[in-house]
This record gives structure tokens, sequence and C-alpha cells, in this order.
């Protein structure tokens, strides 16, 4: 992916600014409130008892979401409530950036901090797989169901959203969400082709699930182990984990904006992804 | 052991009783300022002629006899505090004899005296000792109704002593209170009362537990001289014992101090235990007057139940005995259970008493005995003191 | 008589709760020797080096020849009732709501006398008797003469049975049931009698073979409990926490690195989480609870025990973090304990030396089976103490630490033991 350089948005002075600014507000309230968009929240909600991503024990592990409470209108605090938080960068729903794979390491502006702000607002198209990965757990979506996808709704765009539509972000009980047994983890997500078909023949901007991660949870016995981290990072390119509402979204026309923490050379963050949908 | 000098001139004067009060918001200071006043008036002396003070108390905290010089104005030249509990009263009249004799004081004052608030009881028992707060305390609180309850028990078992032998002695001891006036307790004491009064501490019951009150006992110490030049009637001092942590290796205390220097004692008196008219003991608990005859050599080891089933201890029985009630009847004003018998004691052989009088009395004998230490009362006295 | 405790009623729920009472707890300090000796289950009394008098209470002059060299020595508390008493009046509330007792004097054959509880199996006096050394409610060295021969418990008097912390007829929780320690002290605790075990448990996508089995036991409720996360242990807390009456913090988190053997803090912040914050978290919801119902009767709540770890004495650099991680519990467990004297909750601290699991899998033996640690637990709990070091390892650390405390630091650091 060639490098974006980052635009200035055009400065306008004076009451032709005022006017301007005055109108791109004014434009997308009313379009709002016309009903003509919907606004959808794709996020789920930053809670302790959300799951993070479970590791061999060996290894270092993502920090769950936890909430210290500092004061709540009492001798710590009178007049207010405030928390401190903590929680991984890939806690939660939440961004993936190349600099979180190896394959992405040396890619350029490939932490949070450095991402070009144009990306943060992409459309999305959603492949729906719900009835498959209903009826089976550790579903690949691949090539041949792309092509089926594109077949009803036409080319993936460039620098679009691929987002996996499985339903699993209605498995409300952690358990049943992440599905673990004594052979690992038996979530759904892309195979190895689907992948790259989507890097190097389609150059996606990321790809999106409602599972743990963007790959299956059987993700490491792939050639390469977790391909989708593995392509899309290599190639600079995001992910989107914990999703949720992708039922609501249609297969194409939604814009998504997913705007990460810039935290200092960040490999993601949690943050707030919702969707504005046409209607009709 | 060669025996110590004598006491020669040595004298008591002056017994002086604050009334006993069963509780009190007073301060110790004012029960022994009350003392000191009574004994000044007396003898009908001017304060600055007190220049020696030995001051017993459990609830003068934080203050000692020095507080009290200040407190009472007193400017001495020989001053005391004796925590001794009820042997501070003979270990007193030792100290301040020698005194007296030596020319280091003229008058010394001999006082005791306790407060009793609602819980000065518990605050003075729970603080008693090292050994009792490590080793004693924490187990029941008992305080000394259980130290004698132990001593009971173990006495009752080793010597055959049965409760009618104690409750003779209680009921004898009433019935010389019933002519105190200052006794806090005024109802006669039947033999049925006695033992079927409820357990405190097994095989203890409730009249053989002194009750704990408010009150002071005070008198002086001077040689005769200075006695008669004042025109006051004196009891002579004629011997006097002290022992502390006698026989350590008892393993319950059966035997008292007194039995290591009772010879001495009569020696030094030029008196014996057949020469004793009447007998004072400190008597907190009834055990403790067995072991003090005994001590005194008033019976053998072995025939301490048949001298009690023998003698009657009335005034005007064949061995007076706690002539104004003992502290058993009368109370016990703190520190100042063990002045009580000394203060009777020159009543009787001045011939003021304030209730029964002993016919006769020439010679009596006056122990002491106190601080229950652990498992253990480790100070014990006596004195013999006669008619002038 | 003797007599095992009876099935309590249930509770009147409109009658108020009794207020905690506790006995004389003021000691000097050499008397504090009895308490530290009586802490790990022993009757130990002072020495004298120099005429070998056995001294009693504790003093600091020999009493038979002042010699200042006196050293505790463990003794075996055989001897002879003297003298006994009940007593029917009391100063101290604690022994007034608790009336009659029974108390004595033993003449130690070692040539001291002891004033001691009088277990309701000694006949009575005179006869021979083994005194032994308890704690009392309040934290402190009590002494309890028993029958000569035969092992009575603290349990089978009913005046003394306060002094022990039996499981039998309570309700327990169990932090953490994932581990086959948890796993292993629940089982110990439905065999000891325990009415009910809660058992915690994080992260329930993570599923545990030992686990699932515990809940075929009658006694025992799976609960949500993760105390990592203080609203999982605030939920909890006001769910359960009023009917608890043991908490045994099993939580533990445990990695096998050094300092440089692990970069970045991420590891060593997880073990601080769950083995220190984590008992921080439970103190603060659950304790209180418990002193509440301190005196609640026959059922009341009696002890908190953490299973620590031997390396929280003396830091074993193999698992330097780790034991960073459990000396810093332990010295919270001091202020916990002393937070809780008021209302005479026990906190007992087990230090387990290696236990055999797959942290540990390295050590070499001899480690203790999660079954032998959890053993070690449920008797605790039975007897009258309050550090329990159990295995050939930890008492040996032990022995090393009290001997010579910067040699086993020197042993431990060469990697030696």
């Amino acid at each position: 992916m060639k490098a974006t350089k980052k635009s200035q948005p055009k400065r306008s002075t004076g009451k032709l600014a005022a006017k301007r600014n005055g109108d791109l507000r004014a434009i997308l309230s009313s379009v709002v409130a016309s009903g003509s968009v919907w606004l959808i929240d794709l996020t789920q909600t930053l809670s302790p008892n959300f799951p993070t991503i479970v590791l061999p024990p060996e290894m270092g592990q993502a920090r769950p979401f936890r909430m210290e409470e500092v004061s709540r209108y009492d001798d710590r605090g009178p007049g207010w409530y405030w928390n401190n938080v903590s929680f991984g960068e890939h806690t939660g729903t939440h961004f993936d950036a190349p600099i979180h794979w190896i394959s992405g390491r040396d890619r350029p502006n490939n932490s949070v901090d450095t991402l070009p702000v144009e990306h943060f607002i992409a459309p999305a198209c959603v492949v729906d797989c719900s009835s498959e990965a209903k009826a089976d757990a550790d579903f690949l979506l691949t090539v041949e169901h792309l092509k089926a996808w594109e077949k009803r709704h036409g080319r993936f765009p460039v620098d679009a959203w691929v987002l996996m539509r499985t339903d699993w972000s209605k498995r409300t009980d952690p358990v049943a969400y992440q599905n673990l047994d004594d052979t690992g983890q038996h979530t759904p997500g892309p195979d190895p082709d689907c992948v790259r078909f989507l890097v190097r023949e389609r150059d996606v901007l990321g790809f999106g699930t409602e599972t743990i991660g963007t790959d299956a949870g059987q993700a490491a016995h792939f050639k390469p182990p977790y391909p989708c981290h593995y392509y899309m990072h290599g190639a600079g390119k995001y992910g989107l984990q914990c999703l949720c509402n992708l039922d609501r979204l249609p297969a194409t026309g939604a814009l998504i904006v997913a705007a990460p923490l810039k935290i200092l050379e960040g490999s993601g963050s949690p943050l707030r992804v919702f969707a504005l949908v046409p209607k009709g | 052991m060669s025996t110590p000098a004598a006491y020669d001139d040595v004298v008591l004067t002056t017994p002086v009783t604050i009334p006993y009060v069963h509780h009190s918001i007073k301060s110790a200071h004012w029960f022994l300022g009350r003392a000191v006043a009574g004994l000044l008036a007396a003898a009908k002396i001017p304060k600055a002629r007190i220049d020696g003070l030995a001051v017993a108390s459990f609830t003068l905290g934080p203050d000692t006899a020095v507080g009290l010089t200040q407190h009472l104005g007193l400017t001495v030249r020989w001053l005391d505090h004796v925590p001794m509990g009820g042997a501070s009263g003979i270990v007193s009249i030792r100290r301040a004899a020698r005194a007296v004799q030596s020319g280091d004081a003229v008058i010394v004052a001999c006082i005791a005296g306790d407060t009793n608030h609602t819980d000065s009881f518990r605050r003075n028992t729970s603080a008693f000792s090292q050994f009792s707060q490590d080793a004693v305390y924490p187990y029941g609180s008992g305080g000394p109704n259980a130290s004698f309850a132990f001593l009971t028990a173990y006495y009752m078992r080793i010597y055959g002593a049965r409760r009618e032998d104690f409750g003779k002695l209680c009921v004898a001891q009433r019935n010389n209170a019933l002519k105190n006036p200052h006794a806090l307790f005024k109802k006669p004491l039947t033999l049925e009362q006695y033992l079927d009064a409820r357990l405190v501490a097994d095989p203890l019951r409730l009249f053989d537990c002194v009750m704990p009150c408010a009150g002071a006992e005070g008198f002086l110490v001077m040689r005769r001289a200075t006695a008669e030049t004042l025109g006051l009637r004196f009891a002579r001092l004629r011997g006097a014992i002290e022992r502390h942590n006698a026989y350590p290796d008892d393993p319950i205390q059966y035997r008292g101090g007194w039995a290591m220097d009772r010879d001495v004692l009569y020696e030094q008196a030029g008196v014996g235990p057949q020469d004793i008219d009447f007998i004072e003991t400190y008597d907190d608990y009834p055990v403790i007057n067995v072991l003090q005859l005994e001590g005194r050599g008033f019976c053998h080891d072995w025939e301490k139940t048949a001298f009690i089933r023998a003698k009657t201890f009335e005034t005007n029985g064949s061995f007076p005995f706690n002539t104004s009630g003992g502290q058993l009847s009368v109370g016990q004003a703190g520190a100042a259970g063990g002045h009580l018998g000394i203060v009777e004691a020159i009543r009787q052989l001045t011939g003021e008493t304030d209730g029964a009088r002993v016919p006769n009395a020439r010679h009596g004998l006056v122990s002491g005995f106190g601080m229950i230490n652990y498992d253990r009362g480790v100070c014990s006295g006596a004195v013999i003191l006669s008619a002038a | 008589m003797t007599q095992p405790a009876k099935r309590p009623k249930r509770k009147n729920p409109i009658l108020r709760t009794r207020q905690p009472t506790l006995p004389p707890s003021v000691r000097s300090r050499v008397a504090l020797g009895l308490t530290a000796a009586a802490a790990r289950g022993r009757l130990a009394l002072q020495v004298c080096l120099d005429c070998g008098a056995v001294q009693y209470p504790p003093q600091d002059a020999c009493r038979a020849c002042l010699s200042h060299r006196l050293v505790w020595r463990t003794q075996d508390g055989r001897g002879e009732l003297l003298t006994e008493t009940v007593l029917r009046n009391a100063q101290e509330l604690y022994f007034r709501e608790r009336l009659p007792w029974r108390v004595g004097i033993v003449r130690l054959d070692a040539g001291a006398n002891a004033v001691a509880y009088i277990h309701a199996g000694v006949s009575a006096a005179p006869c021979r008797v083994r005194v032994e050394a308890a704690l009392d409610r309040a934290g402190q060295a009590a002494l309890v003469a028993v029958p000569e021969y035969g092992r009575p418990t603290l349990s089978d008097d009913p005046k003394l049975r306060e002094m022990s912390c039996d499981p039998r007829m309570r309700k327990v929780l169990v932090t953490d049931g994932k581990s086959a320690l948890g796993q292993a002290v629940a089982r110990a605790l439905a065999a000891a009698g325990a009415d009910l075990i809660w058992i915690g448990e994080a992260e329930p996508w993570k599923k545990d073979l030992g686990l699932e089995a515990l809940r075929k036991l009658p006694q025992t409720a799976i609960v949500s409990l993760d105390v990592t996360d203080g609203r999982s242990v605030r939920e909890l807390a006001g769910e359960i926490g009023g009917k608890i009456d043991i908490v045994v913090n099993t939580a533990d988190f445990h990695r096998t690195f050094s300092i440089a053997s692990r970069r970045g803090v991420e590891t060593a912040q997880q073990e601080m989480d769950v083995n220190y914050f984590g008992l921080l978290r439970l103190a603060q919801e659950f304790a209180p609870a418990l002193s509440g119902r301190a005196a609640d009767g026959a059922s009341s709540a009696i002890a908190w025990v953490n299973v620590l770890s031997i390396f929280a004495l003396s830091n074993y650099p193999a698992h330097g973090t780790y034991s960073a991680s459990k000396a810093a519990a332990f010295s919270l467990s001091q202020a916990l304990r002393a937070e809780l004297r008021p209302s005479g909750i026990r906190v007992i601290n087990l230090f387990p030396g290696p236990i055999d699991d797959e942290w540990d899998q390295l050590e070499r033996p001899p480690k203790l089976s999660p079954a032998a640690v959890a053993t070690a637990v449920v008797e605790a709990l039975k007897g009258s103490v309050e550090d329990v070091y159990p295995g050939d390892v930890a008492q040996d650390w032990l022995a090393r630490h009290l001997d010579n405390p910067k040699a086993l630091e020197r042993e431990l650091g060469q990697g030696g033991q």
C-alpha cells in the first residue's frame, strides 16, 4: 500500500469559513435528523467481564479491562466520581495496527499514533456468515465465499473494511464467546487464501470480526499461523475485533468510523466503532 | 538467726477510721486527707508536727506518697510508699518504728485508704502485676476470688478442712461486727446462710469473699515520751516481722511467711502464743485466716481444723478473733484492709473500742498478708502489741 | 464432659447480632514469647542456660540463679493438676458472657506452676495432665490442661471450642477453585464437615476438569470471583459476605522468573495483582462482613486463611518476582491480622514449600502435594495456630531463617538449599 501523504484541510478565513463550517454541521444534523442516515454502535461495552484473548501461560498476557474507583462523591472526592482504568491495547472492541505483527513491524506509519487520520472513516463491506458460523464454530471464510458475495454486491472497493458477520457477538455468555476446549479456541475466521486475496487482489483497508481475533480460533495451526494478522499487517492493513451489531449493517453502503487512541508507538487500542448507514 | 533489735519504747496511738462506703465518687486523696485530718484532731497536734508519712493505697495513682505530700501540704523528713497490699500496715509499722527509734522522725502518720468507683476493682485487678497480667488474668479474670479458690480447694483436700470450719470463723466474725457501728454488714450470719450462699468460684461462696469498698484507716507511730507529752493513750510495739516471697518452692501456698519468722516475733516481744489475748488476722478469704493461725503457732499443722472446731472466736470467746468483724464483715477499703486489724488492736489495748471489748486485753497479735503477684500472696508480716 | 458440637438452630433474624468481646489481651514483651510459640502450635517455656531452671510466668532473669541467659524451649507440658476452681463470676465481659469457667493450677514436671484452662475431659484435681498452648480469641497464648494421654480436641469442650476455628458445620469461601490446590482445599473442607463451600472461579471460559468434578459435591457452590477485579469481589461480598464463616484464600499466580529472566513487568504485575492486590481487595470487601459476625453464635465467622509460600519468608531468586509478591501478601496479612484482632477473627498463614504443580515442576523433591497442603489448612483450622509451615522444605527454611536470616539469603542466592 503506497504511503498516503497527510492532506491538510483547506483553511478558509472569515465569514466564508464560518459559513462553510456551519454548513457542514447543519448538513450532517439535517441528514441524521431526517432519518435518512442511521448511526449504529458496533462497540461492546468495556467491562471487567469481557473476555480477553487466551495465550499459553508462559507468554505475556493481555490485561483484561479493569476499573478502580478513585472517588464517588465521598471522602475520597466529595463532588465527583471517576475511575482509573487499565486494559491491554487489545482488550474489548479494539483496533489492530500493522506494528502489532512481526510482519508489519517495518511498515511506515504503522502504529496507532502515526496512522493516517483519513483511514478513520471508511466504507464497510459486510459478509454474512452467520448461518455457517452457527453450524460450525470453526467455520472458515474462503475465496469462494468472497467471490459469491461479489457476484451479488459487486467488487470489494479499495481501502474498504471487510467485516465478517458471524453473529458471534450474540454469544453474551463469555464461556460460549471464547468457546475453548482442551484443543484450544473454536471461533470462525478467514482462511489463508481468503486473506491473501483481500490483501493482494483487492487492497482492502482491513478485516473486522465479531470474535476475539481477526483470525480463526484454530489459526495457530494454519500455514502461515494467524494468516489474517500476518498478511494484513504485513501489508500495512488493519484489524477490528469484538465488533457487534453487524447484523444491522447492509452488505455495502455503510461508512465505518474507527479511530483508535493515539498511543505512543501503540500496537492497537480499544475504541468506539460506529457506522453511518444510509436508509433504504 | 539472731534476734533483731527490740522496739524499746515505740508506741502506736490515735486509731482513726474514715467510715467505709460501698462506692464513692471521691478520690483516694480525699479519703487519705480525711484520715490525716482525723489523726491531727485525735492527737490535737498541728499538721507541722507530722514529720514522717507512710502511705498505702491502690487507687492513688498516678500519685504515690510523694504526690500526697504536696496534695496535703505535708513537709516530711521521712517518707515511704508501701505497695504491699494487706501487709502494708505491718510493714509501715516496722519502717516507722525504726525511724522514730533512730530519731529520723518524731511522729509518723501511717495511713491507708482507697476509693471504690464502680469500675475500680476491675481496673486494679486487670493491671495488678506483670505475672498476673501475663499468666492469670487472661484465664477467666476471676481476680483474687480465683486465687483464693485455688488455695481453699487445695487446703480442704489436703488438710480435710470442711466448709463448716471456715463458716464457723465467718459467723463469729459477723457476730463481732454486729457491735461495730462502722461495719458495712449489719445483719447476723448463720452457718446455714454461709453454707447455702451462691457459688462465686468453687468452693468459695458469697460469704467467703470480701467486699471491696472505699474508706481509710490511720494511726501514729512515735516514742512513748512523745505520746505522754501529748497526753495520748497508746499501745506498745513489742515485736514485728515481715517476710516476702516465702517458701517459693511450695507447690501451692499452704503456709505463709509468718512461719519462717514466728520464733523471732515472740522472742522479740518477750511473750508466747499462750500470752496472746486476741488476734486480728488479715481475712479477705477465710482460708487465709487458717494459714495465719497456724503460722502464728497457735496450732500445729496437723491440728488446724481441730483447733477451729474446739475454740470460739467471738470477742468474749475462748479465742477472740477479728474482734471488729474483720474485713469479711466490715469491708475491705483497698489497701486499708491491712490497717483495719492494727487500728482495732490499738483500740482494744487502749480501751477505746467502738464495738465489743475483749476483757483484760493485754497482748494482741495483728498479721498482714497481701499481693497475690501470681499464684501466691508474696507479702506477709505480723506485729505484737501490748497495752500500756 | 466433652461433647462434640451440635448443629445450631437457624438464627432468629429479629434478634440483634451479638458483638464480639475479647479476653484480656495485654501481655508484657517477654510473655509474647509464649504467644510466638503458640502461634506455631507449640508450648515453649524459658529455660536458663546456666542452671537449667524452667521459668513460668515468662520473665527477664532466672528466678533461681539470676542469669539473663534464658532461651525458649519446646516443652511437653506434662504435670499434675494440683487445684482447680469453677469461676461463676467474672469482671471481663468476655468471660461473663461465657460463664462458668474451669481453671486450675498445674505443677509442671519441668518445675513451674501454670494457671491454665482445664479441658472438660480432665478429671477432678489431683490428676496427671498435659498442658498445651492454644491461642485465645485475643490472639494470645492460652494454656490448656488436657488429659495426659489421649488427644482431645479443643472442639470437644464447649468452652474451649472458640480457641479453634473448626470448619465443621461452617460455611467457607475458597477463593480460587481453578487450581489443584483450591480443589484439594475444597475437598478437604467437605471431608471435615463444612456445611457449605463456595468455590471462586475466574475466567469461566477456561475450563478445569477438577473444578467440574467438585460441582458434584452437595456442599459446594461455584461462584464467580476474580480477585483482580474489584467489582467481582464487591459483588460476591454483597451476595454472600454476610454468610461466610471462614475465608480460605487460595488465589495464587505463580510464574518462575527472576528479575533478568523476564523483560518487562507485565508478569510481575499479574503476580502482584492476584497475590497481593487480590488479598487487599478480598480483605476490603469480606473482612468487615466477617467481623460483624464474629460472635454470631456457634457458627460464627471465625477465620481467614492465606495460602502464602515459604518464599514469602526469604526470596527465592529463581522465582524472584513471585517471591516478592508473596512477601507483599505476607506483610499485608499482618495488617489484616491486626485489623481483625478486635473482633477475634483469626488470620492463619500457611507457608508451604514448593507444591507439586506445573509451576514448581523443575523444583526437586521433596514437594508437597496439593492434598497435603489442604490437609494442613484443615488441621490449622481445627487446631489453634496462626503460622503454619507445612512440609520438610518449609520447616527447613524456617529453621534456617530463625537461626540466621542473612545466611539463608545467601544460601538461596547461591542457588543452594
